[in-house]
């Protein structure tokens, strides 16, 4: 199974390009947190499901994503710092054709 | 000042089984938590959603496995805070402590257990400027006394089951309420969706929605908002009231307890775990989540282990020198503080002729 490569900004604005497996059912936010990209406790907090808003984070590729289920749309219209590129990183399961994705962290707190 | 044997910081699953331990060995327990109801992340984030990696429990909802524990340590009639930050803690000099919460509440014991999870639950606040100058101005972000609200004109932001629940309960004692939320839809009970579409209908809600409050105003004490409809940006409605209360859910923050000279490390508390979870304070302990070593598990199963290591250890803190051998429950029962027994029936011994 391959790899596929991510580039995320931090919430420092640091950026990072990391390897992401396709094949262990990780999303976005496990990435980051497998890579301790945010602190421990201020990401992840609900545990990916799209209840926290912790995660989120803006899109700044233009690669195809999953849509925004009912959930995630739930979630957003109460979260902090959203704009049109925000998703919650627990919603984005990593799959081959996300390589080369460009994210940036949203700020803690959001 | 309320005294105990073992003070826990926190009633998430870790803190309620550590007073069943305690309780084996005859030591009481008082606890503490933010929330107004005990259970930690299992009531506040997912009661309602299955855990299936509880032993010997295939599938059990988070809600119900809290009711378990409430029921399991009931015997051992633990006391609660409950709604209280712990904010400060202080050293004896006969070597108790002495922890105070952000009510001025006192509790005083010679072991103090944290399981404070990923940390107390606080309102999230919204970003808007002069937010705080408000605070207990007519901005809220928990509903202590609902009658507090009687005849005021109140506007809740928000779109989540809190938002909805408190909008049905005000709305019957508020003179006027106000709900706004960014969409047109509200994530909650089907009932409870229901019920706000009714008092809607009714006139006894005003809805605003798709819409949010972009500005405060008032001398001294909130006296308006700024409310900003999503598809007419241009035409602000400015709301005259008497209470905002933003409704956003609550999120976990390690907050005081990391001014309390205890070695904090990723957001949580570092314990010796070759022994018994104790933390650099001698008599100060952190079990479950709230605490890390080298392979940790933030785990509820992880949570009861260290609970239990962590009750040996207190009861060896507060009888120095005694003589002990752990018992099973099966052999030595359960020999309640409310005078309740449990004991495994006796087996009948009787000649078959
Ligand atoms: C969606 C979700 C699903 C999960 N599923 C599982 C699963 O399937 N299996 C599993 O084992 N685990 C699961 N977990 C993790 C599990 O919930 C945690 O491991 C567990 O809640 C930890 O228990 P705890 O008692 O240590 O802390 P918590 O449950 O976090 O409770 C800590 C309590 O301490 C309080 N507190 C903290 N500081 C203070 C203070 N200063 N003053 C007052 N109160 C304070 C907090 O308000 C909180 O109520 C899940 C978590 C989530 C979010
Ligand atoms: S981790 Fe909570 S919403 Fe994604």
């Amino acid at each position: 199974m391959s790899d596929i490569l991510i580039r995320i900004r931090d919430r420092e604005g640091k950026l990072h390009e990391v390897d992401a497996s396709t094949d262990m059912n990780m999303n976005l936010m496990e990435v980051v947190r497998s890579y301790e990209l945010a602190p421990e406790g201020t990401i992840g907090i609900c545990g990916g499901i799209a209840m926290c808003a912790s995660c989120q984070c803006y899109i700044c590729s233009d690669h195809p994503l999953p849509e925004k289920t009912e959930d995630e749309e739930a979630m957003l219209s109460e979260a902090f710092y959203v704009n049109d590129k925000s998703r919650l990183g627990c919603q984005i399961r990593i799959t081959e054709d996300l390589h080369g994705l460009e994210v940036e962290l949203a700020p803690e707190g959001a | 000042m309320i005294k105990t044997d073992i003070l826990i910081i926190g009633a998430g699953p870790t803190g309620l089984f550590a007073v069943f331990e305690a309780g084996l060995l005859q030591l009481k327990c008082h606890l503490i938590d933010a929330l107004p109801q005990p259970g930690g992340q299992l009531a506040e984030i997912y009661p309602k959603k299955p855990i299936y990696d509880i032993p010997g429990f295939p599938e059990v909802l988070a809600g119900e496995l809290v009711d378990n524990l409430m029921e399991q340590i009931r015997p051992f009639q633990p006391g609660f805070t409950l709604g209280e930050r712990a904010e400060t803690l202080e050293k004896m000099d006969d070597g108790t402590f002495v922890v105070t919460t952000s009510e001025g509440t006192r509790h005083q014991a010679p072991i103090v257990a944290i399981a404070g999870g990923l940390g107390s639950f606080e309102p999230r606040k919204p970003l808007l400027d002069n937010l705080e100058d408000y605070e207990d101005k007519g901005v809220a972000y928990m509903i202590r006394d609902p009658e507090s609200y009687r005849g005021k004109r109140v506007l809740i932001a928000g779109g989540g089951d809190s938002a909805l629940d408190w909008s049905i309960y005000l709305a019957e004692i508020a003179s006027e309420l106000i709900l706004v939320h960014r969409r047109n839809e509200f994530r909650g009970a089907l009932d409870s969706v229901e019920k706000v579409q009714d008092l809607k209908d009714r006139g006894k809600i005003r809805l605003l929605t798709p819409a949010e409050v972009v500005a405060l105003e008032g001398e001294g004490a909130l006296e308006r908002v700024v409310v900003r409809k999503m598809t007419e940006p241009a035409e602000d409605i400015r709301v005259e009231l008497d209470a905002f209360i933003p409704l956003f859910g609550l999120s976990p923050k390690l907050g005081p307890i990391s001014s309390w000279g205890l070695e904090i490390e990723k957001n949580a508390i570092r314990v010796d775990n070759t022994l018994d979870y104790q933390t650099n304070i001698p008599g100060i302990y952190a079990i479950g989540d709230v605490n890390t070593y080298p392979g940790k598990l933030k785990l509820i199963l992880c949570g009861f282990h260290e609970a239990t290591l962590m009750c040996q250890s207190a009861y060896q803190r507060i009888h120095p020198g005694k003589k002990y051998v752990m018992k099973y429950t099966t052999v030595g029962g359960i020999h309640g503080f409310d005078g309740s027994k449990k004991e495994a029936p006796k087996a009948v011994v009787k000649t078959i002729e």
